[in-house]
C-alpha cells in the first residue's frame, strides 16, 4: 500500500515502493484506475484515467502487479467499450445515464457460456505453442473466432476439452512447458496494450481494401494491412468518411475507435449498424463491429489509451487470420492527450506544445498496421486509418504533418468543397496514394485493363481544369477556347457524376468497383465525344444545355450497384443526343469545304 | 475541518492563491475566502498535494492582504441546489441569487462538474426544431438534444437572432414547450437587459432560468458559470421532464477566463497562448446537451460566441467547431449590405440535419433542396467574384442566371424579418421559387421527380 503525495489534475504523485514503469495502480478511496508512467525514488507518477475530483493526499494507492491490458476471446463483438477495455451497458446497468467512478467491470461476460469446438487434429501430447488454434467459437452468424494459445505459451498440450458450453473463465487446455509447468487456457486470455503482438512474418499488402467510396478506390486507394489518414478541419468530413469505411469495407471486422470526439456519433452507429446489412455476407453490420469510446467529455488520460486498447484487439483478430480494419477518430485527440501529460509532467514541448516523442509515438501506432503470416501460419492483416484534426484546418501543424511522413495513403480533405457541399471533399491535389501501382493489378483482374489509364486521365483533366480555373480568376472566361472551356465543363462532369457521392444517398451510398468504373468510363467517353463535337465547331454552350448531360450528372443516384448494366447503357443515350448534332455540323462543314 | 479557518496563504497570483501547510484538502472542493474587511470569496481547489494547495478565486485575488485573508474548506465540490423554484430567477455564476429574492432551499444539490454521459445511455437526436428562420430550417436545420453554435463577430446582431430563435423555436405541429436557461459570461448590461426584456415581452419569463456575469463581474466566475447552468438544465430536462434551449453567450469570455488561469498557472500553452486542455474543457460544457435514452427531456444547446477579428480558425470558433454538431455562422459582409439575418451561409453547417429531415419530419425533398441551394449558391458566388473581374456584361448567360440567383437567394431566403417566422413548408417553396431561376440540367442534386413536382423552369432572360 502507498499514499498519495500529490494531486494535479489527472497527474497523482505517489508514495509507493517498488512498483514498476507501465503498471497498474489503484488510486484513493474510490479506487481509481491509472497507470504509471514516471518513477522518481519511491515515488511514482501515476496518470489515471477517470476523474480525479475529490480525491485527497494521504489516501492510499494500490499497486496492481500487471500493465494495461485488454482481455481477449469470445464476447467481443458487438460491444462498446470505453478507452479501458470497460463494457459501457454493464457500466449503464451499474451506474445509471451517467458514468460513475472507480467501477471495475471486466471486459468480457463472464456468466455467458459459448459453444466452443475443439480442432479434430489437436490431441493430448502434441507440441504447440503461441498462436496455434485450439478450437473454434461461433461467435456471430458471420464471424468464427478462433481460440488461440496466447503468445509465449509453448510445452506439450496435456490435456484439450472436448466440444461443448464454456464460460470464458473455463479452462479448454492445458500445456505443460520446458520447465514443467502447467498453464492452463481458457476461451480468453490477457495482452498487454502497448506491446505489438507478434507474428510469424510480415507479407507484402496486395489486396485492395475497398470502401465502396468512388474518391477513395478509384483515386486514392487503400490496400488491406495499409495505414491511412483523413485529415481535415472541422465539419469538412472525416467522421464520414470513416463511418462509410466503416459501413460498406470488405473487412472481416471493423474496430471503431471514438476518441476524443462526439457521443452522438457513437450512438449514431450503435442506432444503425444494427439494422444495416454487410453487403458481402448480407448480415447486421453489427456482427463484425466493435466500438471503442472515449468521448471527448470523458477522461483524457483513458483518450491516450483507448488507441491502444483498440489496435491490441485489432491485431487479436488478425491473428485468427482475419483482415480488420481500425479507424481511429481522432488520432489529434490521442495526441493532445498525450501533449497534456507531458505538460503537467514538465516535460519540455517542442512545437505548439507537443513533446519531443510525438513523431516516434504516431510512428509506432501506425507500425501495427501491416499484413502478416500469424503464428499458426495463416494469413491476416490489419488496416490503420486515422482522422487528423488539424487546428484551424492548418496541414503544417506538427500531427498533421508527422502523420504525412508515416501513412501511404492521405485522404485530405478541403474546406472549400465541404463549403460547397461536395462531399466526400476529399481534395484531388493534396491526397495520395502510395499504393496505386499495386492497386492497378486489382482493378485490371477484376474490373477493366484500362483502369490505371482512366484513373490518370481523369485526374489530369481536374488538374487542368484547375489551372484554367485560376486563369479565368485572373482575366475571365473571354480567354478560354472553346476547347479550354470543354475541360472545365469535362472536370465539373467528374465531380458531379464520380466525385461527389453522398453517403446518405441510399441508391449512392455504397458503388461497387463495376460501377465505379463504370461512371468514370461514362462521364469520360462524354468528355471524349463532346471534344470531337468542338471540333466540328459545335459551341460548348450547345453541349452542355443538353438534357442528357443532367442524366450523367444524375446516373449515380439512379442506377443502383446492382444494375451496372443499365448504367452502361447512358452511353447510349449520350450518343444518340449527340449525333444529331454531329450530323447538322459535319454537314455544314462538307458544304463549306 | 469544516468549521476551521486557515491564515497560511502564501501567496497569490492573479485569482490564484496558494496555502501551504493545511493537509489532506480534496481536489475540487469548495472553498471560501475572507478579506481582512470581512468580504467573501468563493474559490475551489484545482491542485492539491500535503504542502501546498492551489485555490482558484472566483473572485480574484486584488486586495487580498494575505496575513489578515482567512480561508475556509468546505470539505464539499461546488454544488448548486435544485428545485423547481428555480424557474422566473437570476443567479450568478455559482448559483446565488441576484435577484434581490431568497436563495433557493432544497434538499436536492448537486455537483456543478456534472459527470460524462455514458455514451450507450445517449438517444440520437432526431427531431426537427422549426426556428421559422429559412438558413437554419431550410439549411441548417436543428433538432432536438443538438448543440449548435452561433459564430459571429463584434457589432453583429447574434443576440437579436438568439432572441428570435427563443421566440420561434417549435416542434411543428405542438406548442412551444421549452424551458429556457440563459447563461451570460462578460456581456454589458445592455445585452442582459435586451434578453431579460425579450423573455419578459414574449411571456416566457416564467419559463426561463438566467446565470449572469456581467462584463464588469469578476472574470473568472465565467470558468463555472456555464457548469452551473447546465447543471440547472440537466435537472430541467432529466428530472422535471423538461425540452431545455439552453443560450450562452459569450464563449469567447469564458475561453479568456481560461486562459488567464492557465497562464497563471504556468500551463503549457498550444496555440495563442490557450492551454493545450482548451479543447477538452469545452466539451465538458458543450457534451452535457443531448438526449437520454428513456428521458422526455431534452437539452438543445446554442452557444454564442464571437470570433476574434472576424477568425473562424481562431481557437475559440476552431475547437467550439470541433465539437459542436455545426455551426451557424454570421457574416459581416451581408450585415452591411442590411441583410438579416446575416448567416453566411457556404461555412454554416448542421451536422444533425440528416436524421431530423425528409419525409418523416419536414418535406420528403427537403435534404436535396438544401443540398442543391449550397451548390447552387458556390457557384454563384464564383460567378459573383467573376463579374466583379470582367464586368456582368461579359458573363455567359447561364452565369447571370446564377448571378440573379445569388441576389434572390440573400435577399429573399437568407434575409427575413424580425418577426418573421417561417413555416419549414414556407422555406422550402421559397427555396424552389429561388431554385426555378437555373435551368434543370444545372440542378444534379435534386431528383427528375422533385423537378417534375416543384421546379417551374421558363426559358428566357434572367432579368
Ligand atoms: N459523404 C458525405 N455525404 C453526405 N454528407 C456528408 C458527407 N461527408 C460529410 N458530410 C456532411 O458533413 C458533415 C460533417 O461531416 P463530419 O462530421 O464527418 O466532419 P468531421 O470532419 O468529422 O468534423 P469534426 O472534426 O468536427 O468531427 C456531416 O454531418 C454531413 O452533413
Ligand atoms: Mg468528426
Amino acid at each position: 500500500m502507498g499514499e498519495i503525495i500529490e494531486i494535479n489534475g489527472p497527474i497523482v504523485t505517489v508514495q509507493l515502493p517498488a512498483v514498476r514503469n507501465g503498471e497498474q495502480v489503484r488510486i484513493g478511496a474510490i479506487g481509481l484506475l491509472g497507470e504509471v508512467i514516471g518513477l522518481d525514488g519511491e515515488r511514482a507518477v501515476v496518470q489515471v484515467y477517470e476523474s480525479t475530483e475529490s480525491v485527497k493526499p494521504g489516501e492510499t494507492a494500490e499497486a496492481l502487479g500487471h500493465p494495461l491490458s485488454v482481455e481477449l476471446g469470445p464476447g467481443l463483438l458487438g460491444q462498446i467499450f470505453d478507452g479501458v477495455q470497460r463494457p459501457l451497458p454493464v457500466i449503464m446497468e451499474q451506474s445509471g445515464d451517467h458514468i460513475a467512478r472507480g467501477l471495475a467491470v471486466p471486459a468480457l461476460d463472464r456468466a455467458r457460456s459459448w459453444p466452443f469446438e475443439p480442432r479434430g487434429d489437436l490431441s493430448a501430447g502434441d507440441a504447440i505453442s503461441g498462436g496455434a488454434v485450439l478450437g473454434e467459437v461461433q461467435e456471430t452468424a458471420t464471424i468464427r473466432q478462433r481460440i488461440l494459445v496466447p503468445p509465449g505459451i509453448k510445452g506439450e498440450l496435456v490435456e484439450h476439452a472436448p466440444a461443448g458450453e464454456y464460460t470464458v473463465d473455463q479452462v479448454i487446455a492445458r500445456v505443460r512447458d520446458t520447465q514443467g509447468h502447467i498453464h492452463k487456457l481458457r476461451l480468453y486470455h490477457r495482452w498487454p496494450v502497448r506491446r505489438a503482438r507478434p507474428y510469424r512474418a510480415r507479407v507484402h499488402a496486395a489486396d485492395s481494401l475497398l470502401t465502396g467510396q468512388r474518391i477513395l478506390d478509384t483515386f486514392f486507394p487503400l490496400l488491406k494491412g495499409g495505414k491511412a489518414a483523413v485529415p481535415g478541419p472541422f465539419g469538412a468530413g472525416k467522421t464520414v468518411v470513416q463511418q462509410q469505411i466503416a459501413r460498406w469495407s470488405n473487412a472481416d471486422i471493423v474496430l471503431y475507435v471514438g476518441c476524443g470526439e462526439r457521443g452522438n456519433e457513437l450512438v449514431d452507429i450503435l442506432e444503425t449498424f444494427p439494422q444495416l446489412t454487410d453487403p458481402y455476407t448480407g448480415r447486421s453490420l453489427m456482427e463484425r463491429t466493435l466500438l471503442v469510446a472515449n468521448t471527448s467529455n470523458m477522461p483524457v488520460v483513458a483518450r491516450e489509451a483507448s488507441i491502444y486498447v483498440g489496435v491490441t484487439m485489432a491485431e487479436y483478430f488478425r491473428d485468427q487470420g482475419y483482415d480488420v480494419v481500425m479507424v481511429a477518430d481522432s488520432t489529434s485527440r490521442w495526441a493532445e492527450a498525450l501533449r497534456e501529460v507531458a505538460g503537467r509532467l514538465g516535460q519540455m514541448p517542442v512545437e505548439e506544445g507537443y513533446p519531443a516523442y510525438l513523431a516516434s509515438r504516431l510512428a509506432a501506432f501506425y507500425e501495427r498496421a501491416g499484413r502478416v503470416e500469424t503464428l499458426a501460419g495463416e494469413q491476416g492483416s490489419v488496416t490503420l486509418i486515422g482522422a487528423v484534426s488539424p487546428p484551424g484546418g492548418d496541414f503544417s501543424e506538427p500531427v498533421t504533418s508527422h502523420t504525412k511522413e508515416i501513412v501511404r495513403t492521405f485522404w485530405a480533405l478541403s474546406k472549400e468543397l465541404a463549403d460547397a457541399r461536395h462531399y466526400p471533399a476529399v481534395g484531388w491535389d493534396e491526397s495520395f496514394s502510395g499504393y496505386v501501382d499495386i492497386a492497378a493489378r486489382w482493378w485490371a483482374e477484376q474490373i477493366d485493363p484500362s483502369w490505371a489509364e482512366r484513373r490518370t486521365q481523369a485526374l489530369n483533366l481536374l488538374a487542368h481544369a484547375d489551372e484554367l480555373g485560376r486563369i479565368v480568376n485572373l482575366v475571365g472566361p473571354e480567354a478560354l477556347s472553346q476547347e479550354q472551356r470543354w475541360v472545365l465543363e469535362g472536370a465539373a462532369l467528374v465531380k458531379e457524376g464520380v466525385l461527389q457521392q453522398s453517403a446518405l444517398d441510399p441508391v449512392d451510398s455504397y458503388c461497387s468497383p463495376e460501377k465505379q468504373f463504370a461512371l468514370l468510363d461514362l462521364v469520360l467517353k462524354v468528355y471524349e465525344q463532346g471534344r470531337e463535337l468542338l471540333r466540328l465547331g459545335v459551341p460548348v454552350e450547345q453541349i452542355s444545355r443538353l438534357p442528357v448531360m443532367g442524366s450523367v450528372r444524375r446516373a449515380k443516384s439512379a442506377y443502383p450497384s446492382d444494375r451496372v448494366d443499365e448504367l452502361k447503357a447512358v452511353d447510349r443515350e449520350v450518343r444518340e443526343a449527340f449525333d444529331p448534332i454531329r450530323m447538322e455540323y459535319s454537314a455544314a462543314e462538307e458544304k463549306t469545304a | 475541518m469544516k468549521e476551521k479557518e486557515y491564515r497560511m496563504a502564501s501567496a497569490a497570483r492573479g485569482a490564484l492563491l496558494f496555502m501551504r501547510g493545511v493537509p489532506n484538502v480534496a481536489l475540487g472542493d469548495r472553498v471560501v475566502v475572507r478579506d481582512h474587511q470581512g468580504r467573501k470569496r468563493n474559490g475551489q481547489v484545482i491542485r492539491t498535494s500535503q504542502d501546498v494547495v492551489l485555490v482558484q478565486v472566483f473572485e480574484g485575488t486584488d486586495d487580498l492582504d494575505l496575513q489578515r485573508t482567512w480561508v475556509r474548506f468546505l470539505e464539499q465540490p461546488f454544488e448548486l441546489p435544485l428545485s423547481p423554484d428555480i424557474l422566473g430567477r437570476i443567479f450568478n455564476g455559482v448559483g446565488e441569487a441576484r435577484d434581490d429574492r431568497p436563495p433557493i432551499v432544497s434538499r436536492l444539490t448537486r455537483n456543478v462538474n456534472g459527470s460524462a454521459v455514458n455514451p450507450a445511455s445517449r438517444s440520437y437526436p432526431r427531431e426537427f426544431i422549426q426556428t421559422g428562420i429559412s438558413t437554419i430550417d431550410g439549411l441548417n436545420s436543428l433538432v432536438r438534444g443538438q448543440k449548435l453554435p452561433i459564430f459571429s463577430g463584434s457589432g453583429l446582431p447574434h443576440n437579436r437572432l438568439a432572441a428570435q430563435i427563443v421566440r420561434q423555436a417549435k416542434l411543428p405541429g405542438e406548442e412551444a414547450d421549452f424551458a429556457i436557461v440563459f447563461a451570460a459570461m462578460g456581456v454589458s448590461y445592455a445585452d442582459a437587459r435586451f434578453f431579460e426584456e425579450e423573455f419578459e415581452s414574449s411571456g416566457v419569463l416564467s419559463n426561463v432560468v438566467m446565470f449572469v456575469n456581467l462584463a464588469d463581474d469578476p472574470p473568472m466566475e465565467r470558468l463555472i458559470l456555464p457548469r452551473t447552468a447546465l447543471t440547472a438544465a440537466e435537472y430541467l430536462a432529466f428530472d422535471l421532464d423538461r425540452h431545455v434551449l439552453v443560450v450562452i453567450t459569450d464563449m469567447t469570455h469564458y475561453a479568456e477566463a481560461l486562459r488567464e488561469v492557465a497562464t497563471a498557472k504556468g500551463d503549457v500553452p498550444a496555440r495563442k497562448g490557450y492551454p493545450g486542455y482548451l479543447y477538452s474543457d469545452l466539451a465538458e460544457i458543450y457534451e452535457r446537451a443531448g438526449r437520454i435514452h428513456d428521458r422526455h427531456g431534452s437539452i438543445t444547446m446554442m452557444p454564442v460566441l464571437s470570433m476574434p477579428s472576424d477568425d473562424i480558425t481562431h481557437p475559440i470558433p476552431d475547437l467550439t467547431g470541433y465539437i459542436t454538431e455545426g455551426q451557424i455562422v454570421l457574416g459581416r459582409d451581408l450585415h452591411n449590405q442590411g441583410v438579416y439575418p446575416p448567416v453566411h451561409v457556404p461555412p454554416s453547417l448542421s451536422r444533425l440535419m440528416k436524421d431530423g429531415v425528409g419525409k418523416d419530419y419536414t418535406r420528403e425533398d427537403h435534404p436535396r433542396v438544401a443540398s442543391q441551394l449550397y451548390a447552387g449558391y458556390t457557384r454563384a458566388l464564383e460567378a459573383r467574384n467573376l463579374a466583379s473581374i470582367i464586368g456582368a456584361e461579359e458573363l455567359s448567360e447561364r452565369d447571370r442566371r446564377y448571378l440573379s440567383f445569388a441576389d434572390a437567394f440573400e435577399k429573399r431566403f437568407v434575409g427575413q424579418g424580425e418577426d418573421e417566422d417561417r413555416s419549414i413548408i414556407e422555406t422550402l417553396d421559397n427555396a424552389w421559387d429561388l431554385l426555378s431561376i437555373l435551368p434543370p440540367e444545372a440542378l444534379s442534386r435534386v431528383t427528375e421527380a422533385d423537378l417534375a413536382k416543384y421546379h417551374k423552369w421558363e426559358t428566357g432572360s434572367p432579368d
